[in-house]
């Protein structure tokens, strides 16, 4: 292939890295007045790059025209679908963190920067056609992670969480990297087409071996239990802006990087990874609704949700059929809904200096004092708990179709019981916010941005949402399709 | 013959220098057995016809990292007497950790010689250009067929350092000794004396 017709593939990485260079060098000039310009352009830059993607889903691109750089890279529908998504979870975490991390005084002309250089790398993730590239955007995301996580540095739990989730993450780099090692030992390739080719006649022990340390490093990555003991922590010390961010952004790419592992590498194999992924879904529901029940602070309740949440996920990818790869998309779109307005909503509740509030005690009767938000919330916790008519539950729905057509019946009714658990502690919020005492400290106001992030994300997730969903359905479904595109 | 003597001229150097390295009483001597150690390897290298490999070695291991210990070692006051104090009693661990990874060693080559290992047939995808050198190979690689993931290496290199500065840099404060002569003149007695006549058992009020 040209390397020109490779450059016009990868423009929106592109405008990207250039973007992060010149709000770089305007920082370094500017000093940390130039902060809040600098959020905006960057949301700009992340727009720009949206309405380059969008028309190339829209039009379901696959196949060898979407190819850059000798099958090392993939600009298609499948990680287009996946990048509209992360745009969407990067211009949030921008847009909500000026006023927090101001608050605390760590609001620094390097924040956007380093955040649309972890949006490049998750781009670069989900495009990844070779295993070289799965690892460098793998890493480019990860260590701006690690810095966005220990960025407020008067605070030692956000040094903590970063130290954590940097030391954790380099374990997990290391297995996927020895993963990988094996894999293209085995094999002789790290082109994902070509591997699959090769091990289309049968798996190796040293293939099958790097497969599964492949998908125990990007367990980790998704927080999949077992590999999820660090979630909690990481999201409670980070930032809050910051966490919402991890919640759901780097959730999608990593989720799409292990699709495209699982079902264009060794989707010839289906069975090798079937019963991996499957446990994992079924651990992480299980784990991620019972370690749930017992939290006081509200960003950890979260994290055991987005455990929980990674887990329907894979009971999608599990199901290992183009359906189970567009449930799997459509799962993420509706997600990632869902945790940018928890986590707005987390922001919005401050007392009457300004501070943020974090337990769960605070919210009770939150209806009294702010019945907007109170409404938006409790949408919020009755989509994740996959209650009708909000559309959390046609997500689901979608996803245990995919799971039954693929003769995964036992997994997906063990996945509805599982779920109920779920329910136990969505619920209770809403109980608490509603029929407790009003603990009245919830007082402090919002400014525009945080009101119109959350009442777009209620209204996507509301029952209006359903108005889209035979369009976006067949959007997922082709830009699914790609992903078994030969190319 | 003269590539014998010298793979074993080399090869000698590499185990004497690096026995030294862990032998050696004063850190920085071991430091400085650890960069012969590594320029014997690169010799080791250039004499399999690895020249890239061998510049790598001197350019990053001498270069950098060597470096990197001699600062650490020099800025760092570590006691070495007491780190080396445990190493009789730790000595049979040590010895049997490594005849562990020496049979995990002779077992992986003798599996591989036996042949029972599939491994993958490369793909030709890299193949090498026929009569060039192998820096020419590399670089025609990297900057061919592996641009884009050679660029966005240097991208993550930018993160790097991005992060370490914005978790390590500290604003430098106003100096210190900063004399502001305009509020000295104005100063008036008045200013700085306070009378008081404290009544006995009272205390003075400040």
């Amino acid at each position: 292939m040209e390397l020109q017709a490779s450059l016009s593939l990868i423009a929106p990485e592109i405008v990207l890295s250039l973007s992060a260079l010149a709000l770089l060098l305007i920082g370094a000039w500017g000093g940390d007045k130039t902060a809040r310009m600098n959020s905006i352009a960057a949301c700009i830059a992340i727009a720009f790059c949206f309405a380059i993607v969008a028309p190339r889903v829209c039009a379901g691109v696959g196949g060898p025209d979407a190819v850059a750089f000798f099958g090392q890279f993939k600009a298609d529908a499948f990680s287009g679908f996946a990048k509209l998504l992360i745009y969407a979870g990067s211009v949030a975490a921008l847009l909500i963190a000026p006023n927090y991390l101001e608050r605390v005084g760590a609001m620094r002309a390097e924040y956007p920067v380093l955040v649309i250089l972890a949006t490049l790398g998750m781009s670069i993730m989900v495009s990844a056609g070779d295993l070289l590239t799965l690892y460098i955007g793998l890493e480019l995301n990860s260590l701006a992670a690690y810095v966005l996580a220990a960025f407020v540095r008067s605070d030692s739990r956000s040094a903590e969480a970063g130290l954590k989730y940097f030391v954790l993450g380099a374990l997990a780099s290391g297995i996927l990297l020895f993963g990988m090692s094996l894999t293209y030992g085995f094999t002789g390739t790290t082109n994902f087409n070509a591997i699959s080719t090769v091990v289309a006649g049968g798996l190796s022990g040293g293939a099958m071996f790097g497969l599964i340390f492949m998908l125990v490093g990007l367990a980790f990555k998704i927080s999949a239990v077992p590999f999820h003991m660090w979630t909690p922590d990481v999201y409670e010390g980070a930032p809050t802006p910051v966490t919402a961010f991890f919640a759901s952004a780097p959730k999608v790419a990593a989720v799409a990087l292990l699709a495209r592992v699982a079902l264009e590498a060794f989707g010839t194999q289906v069975d090798a990874w079937r019963q991996v992924v499957v446990f994992a879904a079924l651990a992480s529901i299980i784990v991620g609704a019972l370690g749930a029940i017992g939290q006081k602070n509200i960003k950890r309740l979260l994290a055991y949700s987005s455990i929980n949440n990674v887990g329907f996920i894979l009971v999608g990818l599990a199901a290992g059929t183009a359906q189970g790869a567009a449930s799997m998309l459509l799962y993420l779109a509706v997600y990632v809904a869902m945790t940018v307005g928890s986590f707005v909503a987390l922001l919005m509740l401050k007392n009457e200096n300004g501070d943020q509030l974090e337990s769960i005690s605070d919210l009770s009767g939150l209806r009294s004092v702010s019945p907007v938000l109170a409404f938006c919330l409790m949408s919020m916790m009755f989509s994740l708990a996959g209650i009708p008519p909000f559309l959390g539950f046609w997500a689901k729905l979608v996803v245990f179709q995919a799971a039954v057509d693929a003769n995964l019946v036992v997994l997906a009714l063990l996945a509805i019981a599982a779920s109920v658990i779920g329910a136990f502690y969505y619920i209770k919020i809403v109980k608490v916010m509603f029929f407790d005492q009003p603990s009245g400290v919830v007082l402090g106001k919002s400014d525009g941005v945080h009101w119109a992030l959350l009442i777009i994300s209620t209204l996507v997730i509301s029952p209006l949402g359903y108005l889209a969903t035979s369009w976006f359905g067949d959007l997922a479904q082709r830009a699914a399709a790609t992903l078994f595109l030969l190319s | 013959m003269i590539q014998t003597l010298a793979f074993y001229l080399f090869a000698a150097m590499v185990i004497a220098s690096a026995a030294l390295t862990i032998l050696a009483r004063n850190p920085v001597h071991s430091v400085m057995w650890l960069i012969s150690s590594f320029f014997n390897a690169a010799g080791l290298m250039i004499i399999i016809g690895a020249e890239f490999i061998a510049m790598l070695l001197v350019i990053v291991y001498v270069g950098a990292v060597a470096v990197l210990f001699l600062f650490i070692v020099m800025m760092l006051n570590i006691d070495f007497a007491e780190l080396r104090a445990g190493f009789m009693k730790n000595f049979p661990v040590g010895i049997a950790i490594a005849l562990v990874l020496l049979a995990e060693l002779v077992l992986g080559i003798g599996a591989y010689r036996a042949g029972a290992l599939e491994l993958g047939v490369p793909d030709g995808s890299a193949a090498p250009i026929l009569g060039a050198s192998n820096i020419e190979n590399i670089g025609a690689l990297m900057y061919g067929r592996y641009l884009f993931l050679f660029e966005t290496a240097g991208l993550i290199l930018l993160v790097a350092m991005i992060g370490a500065i914005v978790l390590t840099h500290r604003e430098q404060r106003a100096p210190r000794g900063h004399q502001n002569i305009a509020k000295q003149i104005a100063r008036q007695p008045e200013d700085a004396i306070v009378n008081t006549k404290p009544e006995v058992g009272k205390g003075v009020q400040l």
